[in-house]
């Protein structure tokens, strides 16, 4: 079965079987790889935090560059508005970064490969989004269905379109991130296996494309955090300032 | 292209391995059996991760970031000070120099005048005197004109009483003598 490129992505138990009534909260590898990407933050950026010089040290620098490259997106997307939520976007971002970039090591786990575990995140972010908006504009963050400038006769086609894709925001926003780590772990293993297949001979083709693709993963993986985080500034910012 | 390629690629082997694992469950994300326990620990992984995070670490890198810049901002403001504080300097230094520069010219100009003026005032002192040596000079030479006749009257009387006495042995009487001279004066003149 290890050939199997789906193989890589299969949940199993680490020691105990820890059941609350029927609910199984095991601990399996994806929590393993949950908790390492979240001490890795937690270190990193404690440590990028200690001290503070005048001309930061290279710990500090890679801190405050994250700080300010996360800050700078939200004041760019969302606006000045946005800067309670900052804390949250930046844990979401690093969050899906460091379990993206933690997949890409061999044999490692990718925590984001999993749909059920982007699609909590995403939820929250619906939810949490929704929530801000009704609380910052009661009734009149409905508005958001209703833009402005359009012919009333095409007016109830377009406020059902417009709630569709606002429903189908935390279905987008999790099928993204899950479907390019899943499609990128999988081919990797595809190619690796036919490096396996092929031998001396003929293995040389794929091993190429497997280092091209580790490249491309790589940027993938930050990329797709960024999309994550950068989309979550963008609900963010319709919750915000309501334009409609 | 390449991108094209592997997508193909990869529905490819999705579907194979969909189909080669049919009995084993397919995707193992779509396998619910750990769902509960993922969102579980996703929660309490995250949940800490973002205390943490928003409670400790990132306040303190938002302060040093601050700090840092209100440092920066207060030390280019300090030798923004400096750089004004000098330029001041640097023009109190040029006035100094000009006024200074002005002021030997003044002293130059003055001791030039004083020394001209010395030089005027002697050279009139000088000449007054010469001129009064000179008229002085000429009164003399005018009392000698005019004292002249008689005196060589005397010395010729004298002379020629002289020689009388030498020639004759005679003492002559003078006013006789002076009575001759004055003859012969008259004569010759």
């Amino acid at each position: 079965m290890a050939s199997n490129p789906m193989y890589q992505f299969n949940v199993y138990r680490i020691g105990p079987e820890i059941k609350i009534g029927e609910v199984d909260l095991s601990f399996t590898n994806a929590s393993l790889f949950m908790v390492i990407s979240s001490l890795a933050v937690l270190i990193i950026f404690n440590l990028g935090s200690k001290k503070n010089s005048l001309i930061p040290n290279k710990i500090q620098l890679l801190a405050e560059l994250s700080y300010t490259f996360v800050s700078k997106m939200i004041s760019d997307t969302a606006g000045s508005k946005a800067k309670p939520y900052f804390s949250f976007i930046f844990s979401l971002f690093m969050f899906v970064l460091f379990c993206n970039m933690f997949g890409m090591i061999p044999y490692a786990f990718t925590v984001t490969s999993h749909i059920i575990v982007t699609f909590v995140l995403a939820a929250f972010i619906f939810f949490g989004v929704t929530i801000i908006g009704f609380i910052k504009h009661g009734f009149g963050y409905l508005k958001l269905f209703v833009p402005s400038g359009v012919p009333v006769v095409l007016l109830p086609l377009i406020v059902v379109i417009e709630v569709i894709s606002y429903l189908s925001r935390p279905v987008s926003l999790s099928v993204r991130l899950f479907a390019n780590m899943m499609a990128g772990h999988t081919m990797m293993k595809v190619f690796g296996g036919f490096v396996i297949s092929l031998g001396i001979v003929g293995g040389w083709l794929p091993l190429g494309f497997s280092v091209a693709l580790t490249g491309l993963e790589i940027l993938v993986a930050f990329l797709q955090a960024y999309v994550f985080a950068i989309l979550t500034c963008i609900y963010l910012n319709d919750a915000l300032n309501l334009h409609h | 292209m390449f991108l094209r390629f592997s997508k193909i690629l990869l529905i490819y082997f999705l579907l194979f391995s969909y189909v080669e694992s049919a009995e084993s469950g397919g995707m193992p994300q779509l396998n619910p059996e750990f769902w509960f326990s993922q969102i579980f620990w996703l929660i309490i992984t995250f949940g800490i991760m973002f205390i943490l995070l928003s409670k400790l670490v990132l306040p303190k890198i938002g302060e040093n970031l601050e700090v840092r810049k209100a440092q920066i901002l207060e030390n280019i403001e300090a030798a923004e000070k400096q750089r004004e504080e000098s330029d001041k300097k640097l023009k109190e230094y040029d006035q100094l120099i000009l006024n200074s520069k002005n002021e030997a010219k003044d002293y130059f100009n003055k001791a030039r005048e004083k020394i001209l003026k010395d030089v005027d005032k002697k050279r009139e002192n000088l000449e007054k005197e010469i001129n009064e040596e000179i008229t002085k000079a000429e009164k003399e030479i005018l009392d000698l004109k005019n004292k002249s006749p008689e005196k060589i009257r005397k010395i010729a009387a004298e002379t020629s009483s002289d020689l009388i006495k030498q020639l004759i042995g005679v003492e002559v009487n003078n006013s006789s003598i002076s009575a001759i001279v004055e003859d012969v004066t008259r004569k010759t003149n």
